[in-house]
């Protein structure tokens, strides 16, 4: 069945929608969309110094996202820019430092296009069993820092006043990010990973009542998006990254249609305080 | 367990710097069990800060902030800042940090005059409805320490005598003590044990009548600062000279003011006046 490539990029992207929905929630929530997208532009540099230092693609990718990490918590400290102002400013530096590195080894041949929105057709049964691997690892984490996260999210003052450490919990979160974004660079592409990160949360957000519910909505919603965009691509021949993400936009603007919520209220008539 | 010499939190000389700016500097606060403390001072005069130094939110650049081991803490911050995008409704938002039951979720808001909206979404919710429901919040963990930073804003006027009715009876129920920022002079020299005024530093302290004697305390609030002690003057039955005797109502001066001792003015003289400027 693996050995099918359509199939293996249906798994792939499935896989990395599952695991990008509930973390885009929180992306959602804690307003990083800029974050997100800075986090996937460095990537690009991080793909970059992987082949230079010839080390592996994720670990590069990591460690590029954490001195990202660090680096933007360093500068906020320091008081000199806002916060989007510091993000646009390492978010481009990033990509454009990654653009020239590559330009530099004339002797990698490597397909730009691929890594700038993804080349989901050629994923190889390593990659779904990294993706599988790695998303796992993530959602274990997630769901244990679950009750703390949230309630940083909420409020970090309240979060911090009652002894929680909402600093370091916010730093984990960057860092299961960050694994979800190298290891969906190669499904989706560095410029297309946020989409897919915060499109299906915010398809979410109308139809569910509790954020454990938007988490789960969410992640179904990206997996539909998968599915619904590599038919397309298949269909009409559009590139498969995009056609997912087109795929994620109609969920969402299907998900504003009065009806939608009409049946969600039919289907779930107590409204939910679980917890 | 409680001992009431030893406060709750402990402020020693705290200071902060943000870039090459003081937000606050060498500020001595305690709060001990059963008192509340008023912070009083102009906007951006480090109300706030100071407050989150107490609570361990910020880390002071100099000076100490110790807060007693295992303290539990109630907070009402000054703004919340809830994504449109997160669904959470009011009664998880009270079970955010700790686990309570509905019944208790319930009592809590019913304290506040909140409990209608326990099914409510927090971003449906008016500024007072908010405040209601921070508070609610606050009370539920039956805190040792209260921390509320300006906890009426947006409340409607009947409203706001309420909680704070409510506010110095949780201080008699609870025993805890409460650290409070409040512009509502007239209730911050009703309720308030020790007043502190502050201004970047401390500008002035004491207890509300030893404030109104306080040329600092005038310069900062005027007019309207006298007209919010003009409601306790009456209360004043006897004065504390500076040498220690007592000058009575009816003018008799006397060693000590003899009965229930009530609130009391001090009479400020340049060298020993009633209260201490630490500016």
């Amino acid at each position: 069945m693996l050995d099918d490539f359509f199939t293996r990029a249906m798994i792939a992207g499935i896989g990395v929608a599952l695991v990008a929905g509930p973390l885009g929630c929180f992306i959602v929530w804690r307003r990083m969309a800029y974050f997100g997208d800075t986090l996937s532009h460095a990537a690009l540099l991080g793909v970059a110094l992987s082949l230079l230092l010839n080390v592996n693609t994720m670990v590069a990718v990591g460690g590029v996202s954490v001195i990202l990490a660090a680096l933007l918590i360093l500068l906020r400290r320091r008081d000199t820019l806002s916060s989007d102002a510091i993000l646009g400013l390492l978010s481009h530096s990033a990509l454009a430092l990654g653009l020239v590195c590559l330009a530099f080894m004339t002797w990698v041949r490597i397909d730009l296009l691929g890594l700038l929105f993804g080349d989901i057709l050629s994923v190889t049964r390593l990659d779904i069993a990294l993706i599988y691997m790695g998303g796992a690892v993530v959602l274990a984490l997630l769901v244990l820092i679950w009750r703390r996260l949230f309630a940083a999210t909420v409020s970090p003052d309240l979060a911090a006043s009652e002894g929680l450490r909402p600093e370091r919990t916010e730093l984990v979160f960057i860092l299961l990010t960050a694994i979800v974004i190298a290891i969906s660079l190669k499904v989706i592409g560095a410029l297309l990973i946020t989409a897919l990160l915060i499109i299906p949360a915010a398809a979410a957000r109308r139809l569910s009542s509790s954020p454990e519910q938007m988490a789960v909505i969410a992640a179904l919603a990206g997996a539909a998006a998968v599915a619904g965009g590599l038919y397309a691509s298949l269909h009409y021949d559009t590139p498969s990254g995009p056609s997912i993400v087109v795929a994620a936009m109609a969920l969402f603007l299907l998900s504003l249609v009065p009806g939608v919520q009409i049946v969600r209220r039919m289907l779930a008539p107590t409204q939910g305080d679980r917890s | 367990m409680q001992h009431p010499e030893t406060g709750l939190v402990q402020l020693n000389r705290a200071g902060i710097r943000k870039g090459s700016q003081w937000l606050v500097r060498g500020v001595d606060l305690t709060v001990r069990p059963g008192e509340i403390v008023t912070l009083i001072g102009p906007n951006g005069s480090g109300k706030s800060t100071t407050a989150k130094l107490a609570l361990g939110i910020l880390k002071p650049t100099e000076g100490r902030a110790d807060r007693r081991p295992g303290l539990k803490v109630g907070y009402v911050p000054q703004k919340l800042a809830i994504d449109w995008t997160l669904p959470l409704t009011v009664a998880r938002f009270l079970r955010l940090t700790n686990p309570l039951s509905e019944a208790a979720c319930r009592e809590a808001l019913a304290k506040t005059g909140a409990e209608r909206l326990l099914r409510a979404e927090m971003r449906s919710l008016s500024g007072g409805e908010l405040q209601r429901v921070m508070l609610a919040r606050a009370i539920a963990r039956h805190p040792d320490l209260l921390v509320l930073d300006e906890p009426v804003q947006g409340v409607d006027y009947s409203g706001e005598i309420a909680i704070y009715d409510l506010i110095s009876d949780i201080r008699g129920t609870l025993g805890c003590g409460i650290l409070m920022i409040s512009h509502d002079l007239h209730v911050v020299m009703a309720q308030a044990d020790q007043v502190i005024c502050l201004n970047g530093h401390v500008c002035c302290r004491g207890t509300p009548s030893e404030l109104s004697q306080n040329d600092s305390y005038h310069a900062l609030f005027g007019t309207r600062g006298n007209a919010a002690l003009a409601v306790y003057e009456h209360h004043h039955d006897h004065v504390h000279l500076p040498d220690g005797m007592v000058r009575h109502a009816d003018g008799s001066i006397c060693g000590d003011c003899a009965g229930e001792h009530h609130e009391h003015g001090h009479q400020k003289t340049p060298e020993t006046g009633g209260l201490r400027d630490a500016g």
